[in-house]
């Protein structure tokens, strides 16, 4: 007779959760986290105490109160009246805006100085490799500072624009090139459709986005003859007809003039100001930003097979045809991740803008508003929250661009 | 980002931390050092001379402070502050006192929780403007780009000034003096605005310091003084009586030439109770008796310290103005020693 008995059931003893490798990682990784849960409520309760102790106690209320100071650069209407929060938006502000130029130029830079650096051309790709290693192994504060120094003293002061026989004089009579800024000419709408400069603005973006899809339909139409008949409609024309006529007839219909920069006392008045401070450190971050991400391209290039350059070769692909339809689509799977990191240390390092006197976030609500309340450690928890939220929107923005690119696997 | 908070809350605990403790005097005597807070360099008050030494109006209250304290006027550790760090290092306990041209406000007394232990130097927020642009008056400004010291109640006073004679201004905010001065010499502003005091060592350092003007116009309230935190009334009581006993001393007439003979014993009583021949005040304050003798021994009483400092024959070249003993019609004026 046989019987089939069921293996014994296992009894679940306390010393399998030390001995029994299915549960030891288990064990270790809930004391792991019971410890550090501990040691963040001891931090915690002791930042309380301590405070609780000196009198001092968290609060947001002082974000309402009047800001009472002046600052230089701004985006959005601002006067000292204002508020403390609304300082520190206008911070914000010019934080995103030196930001956004410096990883476009930043990555212009480095994909240019990436290539070059792999050319065949002796001289050139030795310029290349001085460029990177000097720029990136010298801290970006002292570019900075460099630069800025550099502009202010080269440059003409607004003063030497002046007189009978200056010293100095406007490129064309428009711009200014001076050591507080670059003036330009700005565009004015006479008789604009809104009363707001911004609703215009927005009214010229439509009208560009517009022409910007009556284009792609044009080019789809002539991809399909191709490929239909085999020879490619000329569409130079209609392009040309599409992007300028209706943004002509727009500027005439809002009555485009333009405001030109003028010496009035002290200064340039009127155009726009590209502030020095902004300049110097749009550029600092670009060319030390742009070492780093040239060296993300050289690895790009260098990872695709030699293979593909010698087949596009083969078909007759001219070198730069080669490096723009072959190698770099194929690079870019390589280098778009490190370039994310490349833009978050951008956004972080803007955060040395006091240095020349540009009115960042730091600048604003972590120098100035926190001197003047005395709240440090409400002021530096925003700081913290600005910089975390503003790099995790930007590696999200970049991780769903990376996902478009990537090898698909199908 | 668990690290990143964690080491945010451990950083902030710590800061925490140290503005709880209490008994500065017994900590300064168990260290054996003073640890006094002062400029990153201002010519006058608080900078390093050639050989590395800090040399100064403010270094000199530190030095008195120490001396007092500890019989040592070397023994003081000067840990340079700017504009921006100044009150963090104090309330974090980094510094035991604060001597960096600092402006008594109601919000840094009240909100900020310091005290000023009296004020070293009257003072008024002045601009310096180079002679070529033909200026005379501050109300002339209109328009023009002026560098300023971030962090500083000069910030607001400039706003405040421009904003209630209706013209307008750019400002340049600056970290520190000397950076200040490197953009104002270069041209990138028209303007450079601070302390009166601060405008004329500025300008002292100058290749030529004659091509540049102070402007008439005074445009705020400066009492500038030495500073402790709140709460610490027996550590504040010797900063403040330290700085009485500089101007008691000048206006009883002890000078440094004089000090030792006077510590012998006088006829006048008050100068006995200062240099400790006669009754207990250096018990009362936890100090030796001599304290006072100490003190003044450091550096002169507060004539001779601004004399040598930044007085009318030095090239900062400040005259006593407000600065006087009141018998002489200037605000000194110490409360008694008794």
């Amino acid at each position: 007779m046989s019987t089939l008995t069921d293996p014994p059931k296992e009894q679940f003893r306390l010393s399998m959760l030390v001995n029994d490798t299915r549960y030891r990682s288990l064990t270790f990784q809930a004391i792991a986290a019971l410890v550090l849960a501990l040691a963040i409520w001891y931090l915690g309760n002791n930042l309380l105490q301590n405070l609780r102790a000196a009198g001092l106690n968290i609060s947001y209320d002082f974000l309402g109160n009047s800001a009472g100071y002046d600052i230089n650069q701004r985006l959005i209407e601002y006067d000292n009246q204002d508020s403390h929060g609304r300082a520190a938006l206008v911070g914000i502000l010019n934080t995103l805006l030196v930001a956004f130029l410096a990883c476009i130029t930043a990555t212009i830079f480095g994909v240019i100085a990436g290539v070059l650096r792999l050319s065949n051309n002796w001289l050139v790709s030795k310029l290349m490799a001085v460029y990177v290693e000097v720029f990136r192994n010298i801290p970006v504060l002292i570019w900075i500072i460099i630069i800025f120094t550099i502009m202010t003293a080269v440059m003409p002061g607004p003063r030497e624009f002046r007189g009978a026989e200056p010293t100095a004089s406007m490129l064309f009579d428009l711009f200014a090139f001076t050591n507080r800024g670059v003036y330009t000419p700005m565009p004015v709408f006479g008789n604009g459709f809104f009363a707001s400069t911004a609703l215009n603005w927005l009214v010229v973006l439509a009208v560009l986005a517009g022409s910007f899809f009556v284009m792609r339909r044009v080019e789809a139409k002539a991809t399909a003859t191709q490929e239909e008949t085999g020879e490619r409609p000329k569409t130079l024309l209609i392009a040309l007809a599409v992007w300028i006529i209706p943004f002509a007839l727009l500027m005439l219909a809002m009555g485009l003039t333009w405001e030109v920069p003028e010496l009035k006392g002290f200064n340039f008045k009127g155009g726009i100001k590209i502030g020095g401070p902004l300049i110097a450190l749009w550029f600092a971050l670009s060319i030390y930003t742009g070492a780093f991400i040239a060296e993300n391209v050289r690895a790009g290039i260098q990872a695709i097979s030699k293979g593909q350059s010698e087949a596009a070769a083969a078909l007759g692909l001219r070198p730069s045809r080669t490096m723009n339809l072959v190698v770099l689509p194929q690079a870019l799977r390589v280098i778009i991740p490190p370039l994310i990191s490349n833009f978050l240390n951008i956004t972080k390092n803007s955060s040395l803008a006091i240095a020349v006197g540009y009115a960042d976030i730091t600048a604003t609500l972590g120098g100035i508003t926190l001197n003047q309340t005395g709240r440090a450690i409400e002021c530096v928890l925003l700081l913290m929250l600005f910089y975390l939220t503003a790099s995790l929107i930007i590696s999200m923005v970049m991780n769903v661009y990376n996902s478009s690119v990537k090898l698909k696997e199908r | 980002m668990k690290n990143t908070v964690i080491l945010g809350a451990m950083t902030i605990a710590g800061l925490a931390a140290g503005a709880a403790a209490a008994g500065t005097l017994d900590d300064v005597k168990a260290r054996g050092k003073l640890n006094c807070g002062v400029t990153t360099g201002l010519v006058g008050f608080a900078a390093p001379d050639a050989n590395g030494e800090w040399k100064g109006f403010d270094v000199a209250v530190c030095r008195a402070v120490a001396a007092a304290v500890l019989g040592d006027s070397t023994a003081v550790e000067f840990v340079p502050t700017t504009g921006k760090t100044r009150f963090t290092a104090l309330a974090s306990g980094e510094i035991d006192m604060l001597a960096r041209n600092t402006t008594w406000t109601f919000s840094r007394d009240v909100d900020l929780k310091f005290e000023f232990t009296g004020v070293n130097y009257y003072d008024g927020q002045g601009f310096m403007v180079p002679k070529e642009l033909g200026v005379s008056s501050a109300k002339e400004l209109d328009g023009a780009t002026v560098c300023i010291q971030t962090g500083t109640t000069t910030e607001l006073n400039l706003a405040d000034f421009f904003r209630s004679n209706n013209i307008s201004y750019e400002p340049v905010p600056i970290e520190t003096n000397a950076e200040a001065q490197q953009q104002y010499l270069a041209g990138a502003c028209d303007v450079y605005t601070t302390d009166a005091s601060g405008l004329a060592a500025t300008r002292a350092t100058f290749d030529a310091p004659d091509a540049h003007v102070l402007l008439p116009e005074i445009i705020s309230k400066e009492p500038l003084g030495p500073l402790v935190r709140h709460g610490d009334h027996e550590w504040g009581d010797v900063v403040r009586w330290t700085l009485n006993a500089l101007v008691t001393a000048e206006e009883l007439g002890v000078t440094s030439a004089n000090l030792s003979e006077m510590a012998a014993g006088t006829n006048n009583p008050e100068i006995n109770r200062l240099l400790g021949t006669e009754g207990t005040l250096g018990e009362m304050l936890g100090l030796s008796a001599d304290w006072g003798k100490n003190a003044l021994a450091a550096g002169g009483n507060y004539g001779e310290v601004f004399a040598k400092n930044i007085g009318e024959d030095t090239p900062i070249g400040l005259a006593r103005g407000l600065n006087a003993q009141w018998t002489q019609g200037g605000l000194l004026y110490s409360p008694p020693f008794r």
